[in-house]
């Protein structure tokens, strides 16, 4: 079996083909079982395991001439949509960080819990002599001491990064803190003292890891569900050979000038001009237009287009990576660079706080040297001004506020990718919506016609491919189909109805005057009235409303469309948005983008087809709907599964999470205006060091669960 | 005295076992598919069913 057979197989020892698919819509038991049972059944396979909560169908085979798309029909027929995952994606699934995280959180309990066993008794003023004393400071530095080294490593680990760049983020002081504590506490065991801080140090870094974990599941989550879609490129080509043999590739290996075979139901691989046939393609992920392209010897056809009606016979005129869908991901690479350089709110506040606590505590140190005090009391009073004044509040209160925004978005179906992206969606001021597949359902639907007229031309309609004829099946409802049907790419499909001739399609091939208005179908008889169809793109039922809401929340509304015209014009009317533009193609749109960039607008892109991947990865914020091509679901930094009302929604709860963010930092900046102080004097016993601490932590995380409290103003 | 001796280090001996145990589920990859995991107790079909006759 070659690897051409099984598009997405991944060889590895032993040498037993493997295959994975992402399935939907498998929930439970029954559900595994039942995809389990129908996989092994067919020939070839010898092992078939479901993974619930990714979706992820692991199948390895025999010897047998299996082809996925058998595979993905079987599992379709039983009611799962399934599409095959990228080979380079599944191979990088494992989630290590989360993995090293998670068994930090662990070491860094283990090690809290275990610390105070031996701190607690030395304050809670059990009469004991310095030796006993020194023996349980002894044992607490054998916990804490390897627990923090290792639990704290992630938080070394980027303060060192941070630093070799030059920047310093929350990370710096936090890893000088620990080490700093963990240094003197040890050197004052040694020296038999009184005081040693070694379960702030470890609780520090346990309090701090619950944050940075939940953030990470968070994001985990977002990601994967974002990337496990089909890439809009068809993975496979078929090539004609020059002695007419057709094999399947992958797109990939198609170079320029190799002759392809594109079948109806497929979508075209690379960009092609079109040698044989004629036939309609969707372009609407592509160009945005509802209506479908008629393609005939000599047009030219961009990659990601899904072929309708005819077979063609097409010469490739650029390889994968050139295609337009390359192209716009390259532009989407760009955007995701330059939003890379923007700056969080934890990372300013670090900015300000690392500089002034480190002066204080140095401060704190000298002063008291000049103040007469030996040169152990004025490092052990610096140091505990620097775990007082730690950041367990500064560092929790991002975090916190993040993992309750997410998680209540998550909550009504918004999937965030990013803390960064929630603090950019609460600065936006505008938005831009595409048109087709966002405001609108992104298919036809017939309007006007009585039902009657509809079933007189259903049974052509069914025979046909074409979307509009589409749409006139679906509101006529189950029927007979016409017979001897021959449809003629561009024009319409001519049959047998009852033995009456009859025809389906463009005014003037059917025999009707032309109105030229609208998107339109007509139906005639050989020698009968015709009659006409009007089909128009729905919006969405929710549309009016959550642009209302949104022109209630202060942001300005814009339409970027590649559609035409007429319909653009149409939708604007209907939802009372006076800026619009239509006809605009990918790098257009993208470079409207940078327009009212340049006017100091911050803005919100709301998109889903290919068109917009480049506009989406360009704004300061996007939102992609679930049905989205994969390509606009990676550019967005958050996807929505249900209606419009999400992007309201998404941005209240951006903006609650700002403001509670800042409250935090308000809190914080009061507990160690509170605490440092103390500190300073000398007064920060571990005591009440760990007592300020976990105080401190509570506050601001319950200040940050406000969020999840229902309602609430902006 | 004595006593704390001898149960402060067995206490954290029994933290460690703890501990080892937790990361051990990473190691056996026990958080891949806990929905999945959960789901399968259920499922009953690698029980065939009894043979018919004799004492049914």
């Amino acid at each position: 079996m070659t690897r051409a057979e099984w598009p997405g197989v991944a060889l590895d020892p032993p040498a037993e083909p493997r295959l994975d698919l992402l399935v939907k819509g498998a929930r439970c038991a029954a559900c595994i079982g039942k995809i389990e049972r129908a996989m092994l059944a067919m020939p070839g396979v010898s092992s078939a395991r479901l993974n619930l909560t990714t979706g992820r169908l692991s199948l390895a085979g025999r010897a047998g001439d299996l082809s996925t798309e058998v595979l993905v029909e079987r599992l379709a027929s039983l009611g799962y949509p399934a599409a095959p995952f990228d080979v380079e994606e599944a191979l990088r699934t494992e989630d290590r960080e989360g993995r090293r995280l998670a068994i930090a959180l662990g070491v860094a309990a283990f090690g809290a819990m275990n610390v105070m066993m031996f701190t607690v008794p030395v304050w809670t003023g059990a009469a004991m002599g310095e030796g006993v004393r020194t023996f349980m400071y002894w044992a607490a530095a054998a916990v804490a001491v390897p627990c923090s080294l290792f639990a704290g490593a992630p938080f070394f680990e980027s303060a060192w990064r941070a630093l070799r760049r030059g920047r310093a983020n929350m990370d710096v002081p936090i890893s000088i803190g620990v080490l700093l504590t963990l240094a003197v506490s040890v050197s004052e065991t040694i020296l038999r003292g009184e005081h040693a801080y070694f379960d702030a140090a470890v609780s520090l870094l346990f309090l701090l890891l619950i944050g940075r974990y939940l953030d990470h599941r968070l994001r985990a989550r977002a990601r994967s569900a974002a990337r496990g879609l089909l890439a809009l490129q068809a993975p496979n080509a078929t090539v004609i050979g020059s002695d007419s043999t057709v094999r399947r590739i992958p797109s990939r290996d198609v170079r320029v000038g190799d002759r392809l075979e594109i079948a109806p139901g497929d979508r075209v691989p690379v960009d092609v001009r079109v040698e044989e046939g004629a036939s309609e393609l969707d372009v609407s992920l592509v160009t945005g237009e509802t209506l479908p392209a008629t393609a005939v010897a000599g047009t030219s056809l961009a990659a990601g287009s899904l072929n309708l009606t005819g077979r063609l016979v097409a010469r490739a005129v650029a390889v994968c990576e050139d295609s337009t869908v390359a192209a716009v991901a390259r532009m989407m690479e760009a955007g995701a660079q330059s939003r890379s350089r923007y700056v969080q709110l934890a990372e300013k506040a670090a900015a300000i706080y690392i500089p002034v606590v480190h002066a204080v505590a140095l401060l704190t140190a000298l002063g008291w040297l000049v103040a007469g005090e030996d040169l152990r009391t004025a490092i052990l009073r610096a140091a505990a001004v620097l775990i007082i004044t730690c950041p367990c509040a500064l560092g929790l209160a991002v975090p916190a506020v993040q993992v309750v925004a997410c998680g209540r978005l998550f909550r009504q179906g918004v999937l965030v990718k990013s803390g960064a992206a929630l603090e950019r969606l609460a600065e936006v001021n505008h938005v831009v919506f595409d048109k087709t597949g966002v405001l609108t359902e992104g298919r036809p639907v017939l309007v006007g016609g009585s039902v009657d007229l509809a079933r007189l031309a259903a049974p052509l309609a069914r025979a046909s491919r074409h979307p509009l004829a589409a749409a006139l099946a679906e509101a006529a409802g189950e029927g007979p189909v016409a017979t001897d049907t021959r449809e003629t790419a561009g024009f319409g499909i001519e049959g047998l109805i009852d033995g009456r001739t009859a025809r389906l399609g463009r005014a003037e091939w059917v025999g009707a005057p032309s109105s030229g208005a609208g998107t339109e179908l007509w139906f005639g008889f050989a020698d009968e009235t015709k009659i006409r169809f009007a089909f128009h793109d729905e919006l969405r039922p929710e549309a009016r409303a959550a642009i209302d809401r949104l022109r209630g929340l202060g942001l300005g509304i814009t339409i970027l469309s590649g559609d035409t015209t007429a319909p653009v014009r149409a939708a604007a009317e209907r939802l009372s948005v006076d800026a619009w533009r239509s006809g605009l193609s990918p790098l257009e749109k993208g470079a409207a983008l940078d327009e009212m960039k340049a006017e100091g607008l911050k803005v919100l892109m709301v998109g889903d087809g290919l068109n917009d991947a480049g506009a989406l990865a360009k704004a300061h914020a996007s939102m992609a709907p679930g049905t989205a091509v994969s390509a606009s679901q990676n550019a967005a930094d958050l996807v929505f599964e249900h209606g419009l009302e999400a992007v309201a929604e998404a941005i209240v709860t951006a903006r609650r999470a700002r403001a509670r963010a800042l409250e935090n930092f308000g809190l914080s900046a009061l507990y160690n205006l509170l605490a440092a102080p103390l500190a300073i004097a000398g007064l920060a016993t571990p005591f009440v060091a760990a007592i300020a601490m976990s105080a401190s932590s509570l506050i601001v995380t319950l200040n940050a669960l406000r969020l999840s409290l229902p309602g609430g103003k902006p | 005295m004595s006593a704390l001796m001898w149960l402060a280090p067995m206490s954290i001996l029994l933290g460690l076992i703890g501990l080892a145990a937790f990361v051990w589920t990473f190691a056996a990859n026990q958080y891949e598919d806990p929905d999945g995991d959960a789901a399968r107790i259920l499922l009953d079909d690698d029980d065939a069913p009894p043979p018919t006759g004799g004492d049914a």
